[in-house]
């Protein structure tokens, strides 16, 4: 693999989207691409987006899957609105995406899909290659499958199996293209099929077979290179939020001391934390796969009842079901910590879109006065410290938390500078051994004055003997209590110990100082918001920009952040939620601005429309 | 959390909260917890490793009047909860207190699934077969046919057999036994607290208010030597006010008879085969005729406990180094890049 005497050029950042059939491999093939892009040092941003259908017909526009990935010699904030680069491995994948690719867009077409029958799946009368519907892009025809088979011929491969590498042979063609190191492909490749040493050659000789492609056909006459971006010095990793949520966790066990005890009932798309955390018990991790929703997190606060770092993990439809547990949690005053991975709803919804949908739910989504804590983390690397920041709030406060992850950042990924464990925030706890009142007894409902959290007193403990439950509790003692002013003062308490919990103020990012404008975001929308303010910016308009991490309670200075701009804009991926508690709680007129397409903003959206208020008020 | 090394010297006493008990007069559950009550010091496990969970109902209010650990959660999640426990706490003795509501209705699903995981629990379901807390309405061991508040012209859902329901679900361990029984009662407890995973017990428990009298047939002087069949290991199965009758398994037939005389069945609940402790659950329908009392099935499985806990140490046994250290590795692992 020599270097080719073709023409280089220089590219500032590049979108490439891979696009096929469900079983074509787009994900493991986008997968490998951005891991040879993190090797290089560019800045990365990934979204993948793929149908709930384990294998929905081949062929079909509902089957297309397809993985973007945006890299550059800067830092970017998201995943690209449109690509430059599209890789259609058949003709829906062409249909499904062709209408978001740019005019002059590259268009490598896997030709060898391109049957009347493929066609006729989608509705193609004629072939788009043929029939000049593509002359506004730069097409470059391959026969991926063909030569994909051709390269592996002489090396015993069943056809079928040699076929399932071309999806090897483009990513070695983008590679080329894109100049990028390849070496971790390659001992990719051997691990995944170790037990299959064939495959380990006809992947390999496919990856080849496309790099070799690209430096020898006369089709492609540059190849690019995008620099290494300026980024903080020390060492990164790529890393999806999903995962990143579960070292989160394990991290959150090491440095509190206390054993996790994960209940799941699997779930798109909050499986892949049970499946991560699954692989760690040496970090005294247990992870049960209950029955349903509502043992799993039963279960997870029986745990927690006995001293345990007690986490659920879901989405939606299971937040629905664990509602009557979370309340118990909070009349319990237990920690406890529930991930809503949110998908796009009502009901099944859209089991693989993202959505912001259930701010509402976890805010108030339970029978009676129920408060608690609600975070969430703003892109997928940040889910690490989201995770921590709950199991603080958790453990410090003994109350339940819900972490509002989303599909977006669950499943997009980004470089993630890995942090010093000794850095990491300290979660140990004392549990409760001696009796607390003067007389020696033990008040399970005594609270410490600074956190307004009562004793964990785990079972185990001599002389602390004591019951709870979900009946209404007298204030010290915990004994059952039917009377009137006790639970008056109970409900204020549990709404006052939550607003009491202490989180950092929002900061707000304006480098003009003058911006008479604030954007005010939470959660994942962070990068599509930060990128359209900063398009914004560098057009000479000024803008402010907030965002939250801590929707319950709310940073004690939003108030006053609020009240200082002329106008307060809010886009969500829902109807509104979070514009609902800004207005009704500061009588501040923010203008909502929705989206709910069950896909993320594009910068391009949120700066059209930044734009407009900013000049038009 | 270790035992003591000086054995305990606990009694009834020791185990009782300062919480005034709060069920009607005359309901079954006084008995049920006296009976546990002073059953407890016989355990020798000090009252703080003790825990009692329970779900909804009259008989949740269980916990709150033993003075060990307890938690009344709520509404049939009572198994979920203790198995949370119970797998992340193996020094701990976890009872689970339930009625036929709260277990067989709205908790149907964790209690199948605690038994068929075999969760180190002592399962107590109190069956009077009424909703009581709610005032009167059926439950799933109601007969059918029963007019209840809430079924005006008779219930029309056929009821469970709780015995036959956990066998189908894998217990190891089942038993049923009788509020008014203390002795017998006690005897099942025992056995249950001496078993490795999930024992469950069911207890025929008298609701004087709503369904009062529902299991005098195997309880009156005058007619339980007729109804009662006293199962004991390695004993044959007889009853009769002169043991006249006989447990049998007549040829070619797939379930047990009870007959007047013939060669009666030597009771073996430690066989392994569930047919034989189903066989024997399904003598007694609604009407008690013939009821079977004490232990149906007593085998050994590994507890999910045990299992879960080997699978920790394991993992722990092959790792070395600091915590700190193997999260540091952990988060360095993969495919990683320096920027200087």
């Amino acid at each position: 693999m020599a270097a080719p005497a073709k023409r280089v050029e220089q590219l500032d950042r590049v979108v490439i989207r891979f696009a096929g059939d469900s079983g074509d491999g787009m994900q493991l093939t986008g997968d490998r691409f951005t891991s040879e892009t993190a090797q290089l040092g560019n800045d990365i941003s990934t979204l993948p987006n793929f149908p709930a259908e384990i294998r929905a017909p081949a062929g079909t526009l509902p089957g297309v899957s397809s993985f973007q990935v945006h890299f550059a010699d800067y830092d970017i904030l998201t995943p690209g609105d449109s690509p430059n680069v599209l890789v259609a491995m058949n003709p829906a994948a062409l249909k499904a995406n062709l209408s978001e690719l740019p005019a002059g867009a590259d268009l490598i077409v896997n030709t060898d899909e391109f049957t009347k029958r493929n066609l006729a799946k989608v509705g193609y009368a004629s072939s788009p290659l043929d029939d000049g519907s593509l002359s506004g892009y730069s097409v470059h025809p391959v026969a991926l499958t063909s030569m994909t088979v051709g390269a592996l011929a002489g090396l015993g491969i069943a056809k079928k199996d040699a076929e399932r590498a071309k999806n090897m042979f483009a990513l070695g063609l983008l590679s080329w293209m894109y100049s990028r190191p390849f070496e971790s492909t390659l001992r990719f490749l051997e691990r995944k099929f170790a037990k299959r040493p064939e495959l380990v050659e006809a992947n390999k000789t496919a990856f080849r077979a496309g790099w070799n492609y690209g430096e020898t056909t006369e089709l492609f006459s540059v190849r690019y290179e995008i620099k290494p971006a300026k980024m903080q010095p020390g060492t990164y990793r790529n890393i999806t939020g999903n995962q990143a949520l579960a070292l989160g966790l394990v991290a959150a066990t090491v440095r509190s001391k206390l054993p996790l005890f994960l209940g799941a009932y699997p779930i798109t798309p909050a499986s892949d934390i049970l499946h991560e955390l699954s692989k760690h018990k040496r970090f005294g991790i247990t992870t049960m796969q209950a029955e349903d929703e509502i043992a799993a997190i039963g279960a997870a606060l029986g745990a927690a009842y006995g001293g345990a770092l007690g986490v659920t993990t879901t989405s939606g439809p299971g937040v629905a079901l664990k509602g009557e547990t979370i309340s118990l949690a909070i009349a319990l005053e237990l920690p406890l910590v529930i991930v809503d991975v949110q998908r796009a709803g009502p009901s099944t919804g859209m089991p693989t879109k993202t959505e912001q949908a259930d701010l509402n739910m976890a805010l108030y989504g339970r029978h009676g006065e129920a408060p608690l804590a609600v975070i969430a983390p703003k892109s997928p690397s940040d889910c690490f410290h989201a995770a921590l920041e709950a199991a603080r709030i958790a453990l410090t406060y003994r109350t339940p938390v819900i972490l509002l992850s989303d599909n977006y950042v669950a499943n997009g990924s980004e470089p993630w500078l890995l942090p010093s464990v000794d850095e990491l925030p300290d979660l140990s706890v004392s549990f409760t051994t001696e009796p607390n009142a003067p007389d020696g007894k033990f008040l399970p409902y005594l609270r410490d004055p600074a956190t307004m959290a009562r004793p964990w007193a785990v079972p185990g403990t001599p002389g602390l003997e004591h019951r709870i439950g979900g009946l209404e509790k007298a204030d010290k003692t915990g004994d059952i209590s039917y009377d009137p002013a006790n639970h008056e003062f109970m409900v204020r308490t549990r709404a006052a110990r939550i607003e009491a919990i202490q989180v950092p103020d929002v900061d707000v990012e304006d480098p003009s100082e003058a911006a008479r404008v604030l954007v005010l975001g939470w959660g994942s929308t962070y990068g599509p918001i930060g990128a359209a303010c900063r398009a914004l910016r560098q057009r000479g308009l000024t803008i402010a920009q907030a965002h939250l991490r801590h929707m319950s309670p709310l940073p004690d200075n939003l108030g006053e952040v609020l009240k200082s701009y002329e106008k307060v804009v809010i886009p969500e991926m829902n109807l509104g939620q979070l514009a609902h508690v800004i207005r009704a709680r500061y009588l501040v007129d923010a203008v909502p601005f929705n989206q709910v397409s069950g896909l993320p903003f594009t910068a391009a959206t949120l700066e059209n429309m930044l734009e407009d208020v900013v000049k038009n008020g | 959390m270790a035992s003591p090394a000086i054995p305990l010297k606990l009694t009834m006493k020791d185990f009782k909260s300062d919480q005034e008990v709060r069920w009607c007069p005359g309901c079954g559950d006084y008995a049920i917890l006296a009976a546990v009550q002073s059953f407890m010091p016989e355990l020798g496990i000090p009252r703080e490793n003790i825990v009692f969970v329970s779900g909804i109902g009259c008989s949740s209010r269980f916990p709150y009047y033993m003075n060990t650990y307890g938690m009344h959660s709520i509404h049939g999640r009572a198994p979920a909860i203790a198995t949370g426990l119970s797998a992340s706490r193996p020094d701990l003795s976890v009872w689970v207190v339930t009625g036929d509501g709260d277990a067989l209705s709205i908790g149907g699903n964790h209690l199948i699934h605690a038994l068929r995981r075999n969760v180190n629990l002592k399962i107590l379901l109190f069956n009077n077969r009424i909703y009581g807390l709610t005032k009167g309405q059926y439950s799933p061991t109601s007969e059918l046919g029963k007019i209840t508040k809430s079924t005006p012209a008779g219930s029309a859902d056929s009821p469970f057999n709780p015995l036959s329901l956990a066998l189908g679900a894998e217990a190891t361990f089942v038993a049923r036994t009788i509020d008014s029984d203390r002795k017998h009662l006690q005897s099942v407890l025992r056995a249950a607290a001496e078993h490795e995973g999930s024992a469950f017990v069911e207890i025929y428990q008298n609701c004087n208010i709503f369904n009062d009298g529902a299991f005098d047939l195997i309880k009156d002087a005058d007619s339980r030597d007729e109804h009662l069949i006293r199962l004991e290991q390695g004993q044959p199965i007889t009853f009769g006010r002169d043991n006249e009758f006989s447990v049998v398994h007549p040829e070619g037939s797939f379930g047990l008879q009870v007959q007047p005389g013939g060669t009666p069945l030597v009771h073996d609940a430690t066989v392994e085969d569930p047919a034989y402790a189903f066989a024997l659950s399904r003598l007694s329908g609604s009407d008690l005729n013939t009821t079977p009392i004490g232990v149906f099935r007593n085998v050994q499985r590994p507890s999910y406990d045990e299992i879960v806990r080997k699978q920790l140490l394991d993992a722990q046994a092959q790792s070395t180094g600091a915590p700190e250290e193997m999260l540091n590795d952990l988060l360095n692992s993969g495919d990683t890049w320096t920027i200087l």
